[in-house]
């Protein structure tokens, strides 16, 4: 017995002694990896954000230590992970968080307000006067703030000008205004390059909401019609669905443009990534983060001497005109952020780092590591053709997502549509008729309309 | 049979309750908290997370919705895949090859029968992550290893993964289990008396003959209760996942995927729990049949 009590109390000696008594722990999380995925915003919290924060606090008198854990999963395994953790009281204090799930999670009790989680002081942060109301939206629901976000993002074709070129394009000067002209270059190059993939547009359930931003909306949007009607009714069949699965139809099963295995296998998207960096498919349709992260020089999907090889179009509507909105081309927005666990226990000091990260001095760095239009209107906005043309000529075009509880549903089932057509196993009638059934499960039947 | 005791009931009961608390806490209350979320349509994300509603059998009545039973991704083809993977995998697979191998390894040498056992048995001990990992790079389009081998023949490479999932996890498995049904059918083997062999060696029977008229009908116990065993264990194995997650387009999407998808990536944890007590049920009647099986035999000993 007294042998046990003198382990105890060594035990409590050692930890007594292994760190400073007062210390508290700060711990984040995002899916980023220094020399993987998001590789640049793991080296801006180490480098710069964690370094300074600390040494802010202990000039304030708080010795805080911040704990950076690095998700190397894919982005449903994060939104699975966060699920799980904050229904059960765990998780990291301070974590990325995709915008779009905010209300399902708020419904769930598994997200608090920024207010209600760190107190009155949030609401005094100097900072919410240089984000505009549209990107407090990002992280927010029923007009309150459950994070921030690090900005927003929109979509395009990125094409391949040296494959073009081999297929007799010229990508200089070819801007598609239907989805006709897309659909004929793809066959031009398929044409010349029979083993060739030329046209990605993602589909399928593996690629999570992926699918559903980069491929669904962006040809959905292209048929004049959203998710949702002007009254808020889910639309569960309409000629703009059927038009939609015809067209991943064409690119997948009928003529063989794209990269079928890409959308169906497991880690199908770093597939397309690869092939557009192989040269295998020359038009892939993708969010910015492509451009700013993936294919940047020195990483993974590197593409070689990308400034002569690669450029970006806008997504044209089925034909001119006939849009969302009567547009003649489409684009989606989306935002990504950190929030602040409802069950942090130390959710001042979680919150002191979340404003820290964006405190204009911090993004400035961040900017430094790699350069995107911030939310903060005093952050130097950097000197790139790329960000310039996309922001002025996208964010003007651009929607975003329904803020609705059950919105993450219906993207699943939109997945699982996109991914029976693309495999060959459903037509798209019968595809849309598995939709509708399964979105008037979800949502009842009250919710939905066809047209 | 006299009931007799080392100690006293108090001791017992004393020695008895950390155990009981712990199956009470970890499998006890689980078991009917299962039960009773399955009656709700509680999820993790939503509204229905903090408010759950009481929805009677609602759950269960859409699991055997017979418009949508056979659908892809629905409960009924699960069910259907499962029982199809447990016939080709466990039974014909795994007791077949085990069977095959053991009987095979009775009258090779030594070294032989060593090698091949220990080959099998390596199979079946190496832990399951990286068994899957082993057989995804195996298996891969581009880089596999079979893939080499084939095209090396001149062959075309397959697309296994993809065009041949459900084979893919069958054969997978039979590789995966055969060694233990191999090592029963061993044991069991070398448990019969050689005399009766040699005796049939003099008449000049051939060895299939022997397997069939002496070995076989003397080892019948030993076959039923591997059958069992083996049925239970395929019937709930979630290794497959590793391989394939269930797809593509949940052509390989067992039971016990199934479960875990609605419940852990759907997050609807009413119409999991009313999957997990559909499953629970079956395994009891598997369970039920075996401890029949294992007392008649033991009646039969007696």
């Amino acid at each position: 017995m007294s042998k046990l009590r003198s382990y105890a109390l060594g035990l409590a000696a050692a930890t007594a002694l292994a760190g400073p008594a007062m210390a508290t722990d700060v711990t984040i999380t995002c899916r980023c990896v220094e020399g993987g995925v998001n590789s640049a915003a793991a080296v801006w919290l180490k480098t710069s954000v964690i370094p300074g924060f600390e040494t802010m606090m202990k000039a304030t008198g708080k010795d805080v230590n911040v704990i950076f854990k690095e998700f190397a999963g894919k982005d449903e395994q994060l939104t699975q992970q966060l699920a799980l953790d904050f229904s059960t009281g765990a998780g990291a204090d301070v974590s990325s968080f995709d915008g779009f799930l905010i209300p399902n999670f708020v419904d769930a009790g598994l997200l608090k307000p920024l207010e209600e989680v760190a107190g009155a002081e949030v609401n005094q942060w100097e900072g919410w006067s240089h984000i505009s109301e549209g990107s407090k939206e990002l992280m927010s629901y029923g007009g309150k703030a459950y994070g921030i976000a690090l900005g927003t993002d929109s979509r395009m074709i990125f094409v391949r000008k040296d494959i073009f070129a081999q297929a007799g394009i010229d990508a200089d000067t070819w801007q598609p205004t239907s989805w006709k002209d897309v659909l004929d270059a793809a066959r031009t190059i398929k044409k010349a390059m029979p083993k060739s993939a030329p046209l990605q547009l993602n589909a399928g359930v593996s690629m999570g909401e992926a699918t559903t931003m980069q491929g669904y909306w962006m040809a959905i949007l292209g048929t004049g019609e959203g998710m949702l009607d002007e009254n808020g009714k889910w639309i569960v069949s309409s000629q703009g669905i059927l038009d939609t699965l015809n067209l991943y139809k064409t690119i997948y099963v009928d003529e063989k443009l794209g990269d079928k295995r890409a959308q169906l296998l497991g880690d199908g998207r770093n597939r397309t990534f690869a092939n557009f960096r192989d040269g295998k498919t020359a038009m892939l349709v993708e969010g910015d983060w492509f451009y700013r992260s993936v294919t940047k020089p020195g990483a993974e999907f590197e593409v070689k001497d990308r400034d002569v090889n690669m450029t970006w179009k806008k997504m044209p509507a089925q034909e001119p005109g006939k849009g969302f909105r009567g547009q003649d081309f489409v684009t989606m927005s989306g935002g990504t952020g950190f929030v602040i666990n409802p069950n942090s226990k130390a959710p001042k000091e979680s919150w002191a780092l979340l404003s820290y990260m964006n405190s204009k001095e911090q993004l400035d760095a961040f900017q430094a590591i790699n350069p995107r239009v911030r939310i903060r209107d005093d952050v130097w906005i950097p000197n790139s053709d790329f960000l310039t043309e996309t922001s002025q000529t996208l964010l003007p075009l651009t929607t975003a997502r329904p803020n609705n509880a059950y919105y993450n549903k219906v993207s699943v089932a939109v997945q699982r549509m996109t991914e029976a057509v693309v495999s060959g196993e459903q037509t798209p009638e019968q595809a849309m008729a598995q939709y509708k059934s399964d979105v008037t499960a979800i949502v009842g039947e009250e919710n939905t309309v066809s047209k | 049979m006299k009931n007799f005791s080392l100690l006293s009931v108090r001791a017992g009961t004393l020695f008895f309750s950390p155990a009981a608390a712990l199956v009470g806490a970890f499998v006890i209350v689980p078991f009917f908290w299962v039960i009773f979320v399955s009656f709700t349509n509680r999820t993790l994300l939503g509204k229905t997370a903090l408010n759950p509603e009481f929805v009677g059998f609602d759950n269960y009545v859409a699991l055997f919705n017979m418009e949508t039973f056979f659908t892809r991704g629905q409960f009924g083809f699960s069910l259907i895949l499962t029982i199809q993977f447990v016939l080709l995998s466990a039974l014909i697979g795994q007791a077949l090859l085990g069977m095959i191998l053991a009987w095979l390894l009775q009258s090779t040498p030594k070294y032989v029968k060593v090698f091949s056992e220990s080959a099998v048995i390596v199979a079946w001990i190496l832990p399951e992550v990286v068994i899957g990992f082993a057989w995804f790079a195996f298996l891969d389009y581009d880089n596999g290893t079979l893939n080499m081998l084939t095209t090396a023949l001149g062959l075309e490479p397959g697309d296994w993964l993809l065009d041949n999932p459900f084979w893919v996890i069958v054969f997978f498995n039979t590789w995966r289990g055969a060694a233990f049904s191999m090592m029963l059918f061993n044991s069991a083997f070398a448990s019969l008396p050689p005399s009766y062999f040699q005796a049939a060696d003099v008449a000049g029977a051939t060895s299939f003959q022997k397997f069939k008229d002496i070995a076989l009908p003397l080892i019948k116990g030993h076959v039923v209760t591997d059958l069992i065993l083996i049925t239970m264990w395929t019937f709930n194995v979630f290794t497959p996942f590793l391989l394939t997650q269930g797809g593509p387009s949940y052509r390989t999407e067992l039971l016990s995927i199934y479960t875990y998808r609605v419940a852990f990536k759907d997050f609807e944890f009413g119409k999991g729990a009313a999957v997990g007590v559909v499953i629970m049920l079956i395994n009891l009647a598997f369970a039920l049949f075996y401890l029949r099986i294992a007392k008649q035999k033991h009646k039969g000993a007696e």
